[in-house]
């Protein structure tokens, strides 16, 4: 019986995976991995962690892959399938690297974890007696949270906080009605989002800030000269970051 | 099934994974894949630790999954950044990494 | 004070002279660095004679004195001091320089009154006095080769003295490149007799030369004939001559100091003090002999037809340091050093003379434009006529005795040297002949313009100065000649020079009249205590065969020489028209240059064209620089590819490091 759920599940868990790779649209990717960690949840289920198990479908495809569904609605624009047309530099090269890659890893690890001549692999695990606070029960993990673990637990909290900060920081809509203004394509730099937009380059120096003003004020500010746009500075609703880099500039001049 | 079953099938999730990572161009996707490679981690985490009948390995599979949320939260955040700059939503495209 | 103390200021008195005046030329007024320099030299002599008198103290055998003032560099298989030697040959070289420079100095004092670089002049030749010493007093093969060095470098400096001069930038430069050569073979020469002696102090290789080489042994022939060719182009032979009739393109002082009296008497002095090894290489000493000997009749040949009055007297210096060549080469030491003595006096004495006519003159060097200064100019024509008769040997001049000894001891060698005896009293013919085709074409006839002005009291200046060489137009300030000419009859310190010279020309002979007294023999004697070739053996019959010969051609040259240039100036012409292929071989020096222009230099520009043209820019840019550069850039080129900033190929390097590392772990287990 077992050995049934354990093919099912890991069938479920190989196409998922699968799916995830291969299927055009990110959000059949996203639906796909959905259906991928609850086949995971299973097989942990088999191995008797259940709590992990719990927390895998709780956590993860409840709350990580629903924050992944926003951002594909938001965002996702559909991508080309592996099999189609890469237009990238070496895309054909890419495909055979990663197929190549790929195995090779794929041997690597099969060695690694299969062939590493330990007998317990063979067995199907230590012994287990059911009960209420045995192996995988959540009162075991608590325990050994709070016991042995107290310190891994605290960090990884505090891991999380960092993470929420920094989700809001990356996130946040910086300065004016940007979407509207025609911006020619420009080459991203990770950088830029920590400066303000217009300045980095220069054309800050060359043209003073008018042209970030241009860049950020909008259409009908590009008619002002360039004194009324310093004495506007950019980024109405910035944070203190933009108004410093703006008044930084004009002490510059 | 023995251990060994699922140990091959976590070494098979983590493999798929890391051809994704390379094969796909839109970051979410990449992300995603990124995440299988997480979730192959922890499959095989697992299994050790039923094999060992401790559970230092469900513990360290927890942090994993806690980590794995941290980064999907920083790493959607800069894609919507990006997509909000009206920058083009390809991984290709972003390369100031260049010499 | 001993011998080698005084050496030690002969050396430093000089050199001091150069440094005061070099560093103090702009706050020395007027004539100041003149007598700076003739005092410095002044003291010198002083000291030389000092030196001498102590050396002549010791007992004969006890006369080599050496004196290490430091060590340069002493090591394993060398040793390298700065050590002169004070021995009769090199007391007697330092008391003809300095005496005769200081005679120069004097008379260059009035000569270059006015020109801008009177200072520089000076304290150039106060270094060229230095260096000539230098190399004299040597100890050791170092300081030889280093005094060498310096004499051609202080040439250079004076050749091309009036420096905006193209033909004497030219000129300072061709002797340059001469004297390299020379060089070159003086320094392989050194390695050739180190190699074997291991030793470069000057007593200790030639009492250890007998013993390491034998007689006529390959290495010691290449060292001595490479010696040779050292000599050769320091003194101005065949084949390397042809820098000294364009060194008359320094001031006249110049060309009497360095290049009649101490300068090309260099190799001469070389081949003297190398003598023992010369005598272990017969076949040096008779390349040197015949060298010598066509150098004398060469030089003789052109000297008839040259215009400019300095380059008759360039080539006559040619020819007679040819017969001192020829003297040391066959053994004659002491009449060879005899010779270079005498030499020193009349030629300088000429020399000074030609700068009187040609201040006199205006600038101006062309025989073809001078005649009938004997009026104008009395005191110069007397100077004229006593070096004109001591070099064509007449007695009782000093050139007479002399030049008679060489050409006895050559005649002693027997064998073949009896044609370099002929070829010899063929050269006095000659001489006699163009020294008073000199002189009485200048003297003689009717005064040109620049006499009869003289005659008048006015001395000529050309309104427009030029170069006597190409005619070009020049002006006064510095880098040409001042605005001042002089002549000898209005300066005092010019006469008083010429005057002790003449007086040296007359008399200077009287120290080794044969059969009478043997000065100089009996003086050298010392530094030539191993040759067995030292001792004359005077054949009276022979002696006195050849002074009768050199008088009776002499005074026939003398008498050709007025028929011709005084008499009847129509024989030239017509000579000139009947012989007109010889006249023409003359006139361009035997095409010696044109030879050397085709054989050296042309070769020489044409692979220097090359190299820069086709292997510079194909092999060493093109290849080398551009391969290695090439490559480099390849290769990084290359490894830049892999920064291509996709985000793909860095996780497909990462996945390959992963796996790479696995198969590592798993390989090792």
């Amino acid at each position: 019986m077992s050995t049934l759920f354990f093919f099912l599940a890991a069938f479920g868990a190989i196409a998922g995976a699968i799916g995830v790779i291969a299927l055009r649209d990110p959000f059949f990717s996203v639906l796909s991995l959905v259906a991928h960690l609850l086949s995971l949840a299973i097989l942990f289920l088999l191995l008797r962690a259940e709590f992990v198990a719990a927390a895998q479908v709780v956590v993860y495809a409840g709350a990580v892959m629903v924050l992944y569904v926003f951002v594909v609605a938001y965002v996702g624009e559909a991508d080309e399938a592996i099999g189609a047309r890469l237009r990238s530099a070496g895309g054909a090269n890419m495909r055979l690297a990663a197929a190549v890659l790929g195995g090779a890893l794929l041997v690597e690890l099969l060695i690694a974890l299969l062939g590493s001549g330990l007998k317990a692999i063979e067995g199907y695990g230590a012994g287990y007696t059911p009960g209420p606070r045995t192996y995988g029960t959540p009162a075991y993990i608590g325990n050994l949270l709070l016991t042995r673990f107290l310190l891994a637990f605290e960090m990884a909290s505090f891991l999380l906080l960092i993470a929420a900060v920094g989700g809001v920081v990356l996130a946040r809509r910086r300065g004016g009605l940007e979407e509207e203004t025609a911006e020619e394509e420009r080459e991203f730099a990770p950088l830029e989002l920590l400066r303000p937009q217009g300045t980095g380059t220069m054309a800050e120096g060359v043209t003073g800030l008018e042209f970030a003003a241009s860049h950020s004020g909008g259409a009908e500010e590009e008619a002002k000269g360039p004194a009324e746009s310093r004495r506007t500075p950019v980024a109405v609703g910035a944070a203190e970051q933009g108004d410093e880099h703006d008044s930084e500039g004009e002490d510059g001049r | 099934m023995s251990i060994a079953w699922y140990l091959a099938v976590s070494a098979i999730i983590f493999a798929l994974g890391a051809v994704g990572v390379i094969v796909r161009r839109n970051p979410l996707v990449v992300l995603l894949c990124l995440e299988l490679m997480l979730n192959g981690a922890n499959l095989s985490l697992i299994a050790f630790a039923r094999m060992w009948g401790n559970g230092d390995g469900q513990i360290l599979a927890l942090i994993v999954m806690t980590v794995a949320a941290c980064e999907v939260c920083i790493g959607l955040g800069m894609i919507v950044a990006i997509y909000r700059r009206r920058l083009p939503i390809d991984v290709d495209e972003m390369r100031e990494l260049q010499g | 004070m001993s011998a080698t103390t005084f050496g030690w200021l002969v050396l430093l008195f000089p050199l001091l002279g150069t440094l005061i005046i070099g560093f103090g030329f702009r706050v020395l007024p007027g004539r100041t660095a003149g007598w700076i320099g003739t005092a410095a030299i002044g003291l010198a002599f002083l000291a030389a004679l000092g030196a001498l008198i102590k050396m002549q103290g010791h007992a004969p055998s006890g006369r080599e004195l050496n004196s290490s003032l430091w060590s340069y560099a002493v090591t394993v298989g060398i040793d390298a001091h700065v050590s002169i030697l004070v021995d009769p040959l090199s007391v007697y070289m330092i008391l003809v320089v300095t005496g005769i420079s200081t005679m120069i100095h004097l008379y260059s004092v009035s000569y270059l009154e006015q020109d801008r670089g009177f200072a520089r002049y000076f304290a150039y030749l106060n270094f060229f006095v230095f260096s000539m010493l230098l190399l004299v007093l040597a100890g050791n093969f170092l300081l030889l080769i280093v005094g060498w060095a310096f004499v051609g470098a202080a040439s250079y400096l004076l050749i091309s003295f009036w420096y905006r001069r193209t033909t004497a930038t030219r000129a300072g430069i061709k002797a340059f490149v001469i004297n390299v050569v020379g060089d070159v073979g003086l320094v392989l020469g050194t390695y050739f007799i180190f190699k074997h002696t291991g030793t470069l102090e000057f007593t200790k290789v030639f009492a250890a030369a007998p013993h390491v080489f034998h007689s006529g042994e390959a290495d010691i022939t290449a060292g001595c004939l490479l010696l040779l060719v050292g000599a050769a182009a320091k003194s101005a032979q065949i084949p390397l001559h042809t820098w000294l009739p364009d060194a008359m393109e320094g001031p006249t002082p110049v060309s009497a100091l360095i290049h009649a009296a101490t300068m090309v008497t260099a190799g001469v002095y070389l081949i003297a003090r190398m003598h023992t090894l010369f005598e272990l290489a017969p076949a040096a000493q008779d390349t040197g002999a015949v060298i010598g000997a066509l150098t004398l009749l060469i030089a003789g040949t052109i000297a008839l037809v040259q215009t400019d009055i300095k380059r008759v007297i360039a080539y006559s210096t040619m020819s007679q340091i040819g017969y001192m060549i020829m003297g040391v080469s066959v053994g004659a030491y002491a009449a060879g050093m005899f010779h270079l003595m005498t030499h020193a006096f009349f030629k300088a004495l000429l020399f000074m003379g030609a700068g009187s006519i040609i201040g006199a003159m205006g600038g101006e060097q062309s025989l073809q434009k001078m005649g009938g200064f004997r009026k104008a100019l009395p005191f110069t024509f007397a100077c004229f006529v006593i070096g004109g008769l001591a070099l064509s040997g007449i007695p009782p001049f000093s050139g007479f005795f002399s030049k008679d000894e060489i050409l006895l001891v050559t005649a002693e060698r027997g064998g073949w040297h009896w044609v370099l005896y002929v070829m010899g009293y063929l050269g006095a013919f000659l001489t006699a002949i163009y020294t008073f085709r000199m002189i009485f074409r200048a003297f003689y006839g009717d005064p040109v313009a620049e006499a009869k002005e003289l005659e008048g009291g006015h001395l000529h200046h050309a309104e427009v100065p030029t170069n006597p060489a190409n005619g070009e137009v020049e002006d006064t300030d510095v880098g040409f000649p001042g605005p001042h000419h002089t002549i000898a009859e209005r300066a005092l310190p010019m006469r008083v020079a010429m005057s002790v010279l003449a007086v040296g020309a007359i008399g200077a002979g009287l120290v080794q009249v044969p059969g009478v007294d043997d000065v100089i023999v009996n003086f050298l004697r010392p530094s030539f205590a191993t040759s067995p070739l030292y001792e004359p053996h005077t054949r009276d019959g022979l002696l006195i065969f050849g002074l009768c010969l050199g008088t009776v051609l002499g005074l026939t040259g003398i008498a050709i020489a007025y028929r011709i240039w005084v008499r009847e100036p129509a024989i030239a012409v017509r000579a000139r028209a009947r012989f007109g292929a010889v006249y023409e071989l003359l006139w361009h020096k035997w095409y010696f240059d044109e030879a050397i222009d085709l054989l050296v230099v042309r070769p020489a520009a044409a692979t220097g064209t090359w190299a820069r043209g086709t292997f510079e820019r194909v092999f060493v840019d093109g290849t080398l620089i551009g391969g290695t550069t090439g490559v480099v850039r390849a290769g990084s080129a290359a490894v830049r590819a892999v920064q291509s900033g996709f985000l793909r190929y860095y996780a497909a390097l990462l996945l390959l490091g992963v796996g790479a590392v696995g198969l590592y772990f798993l390989l090792q287990s």
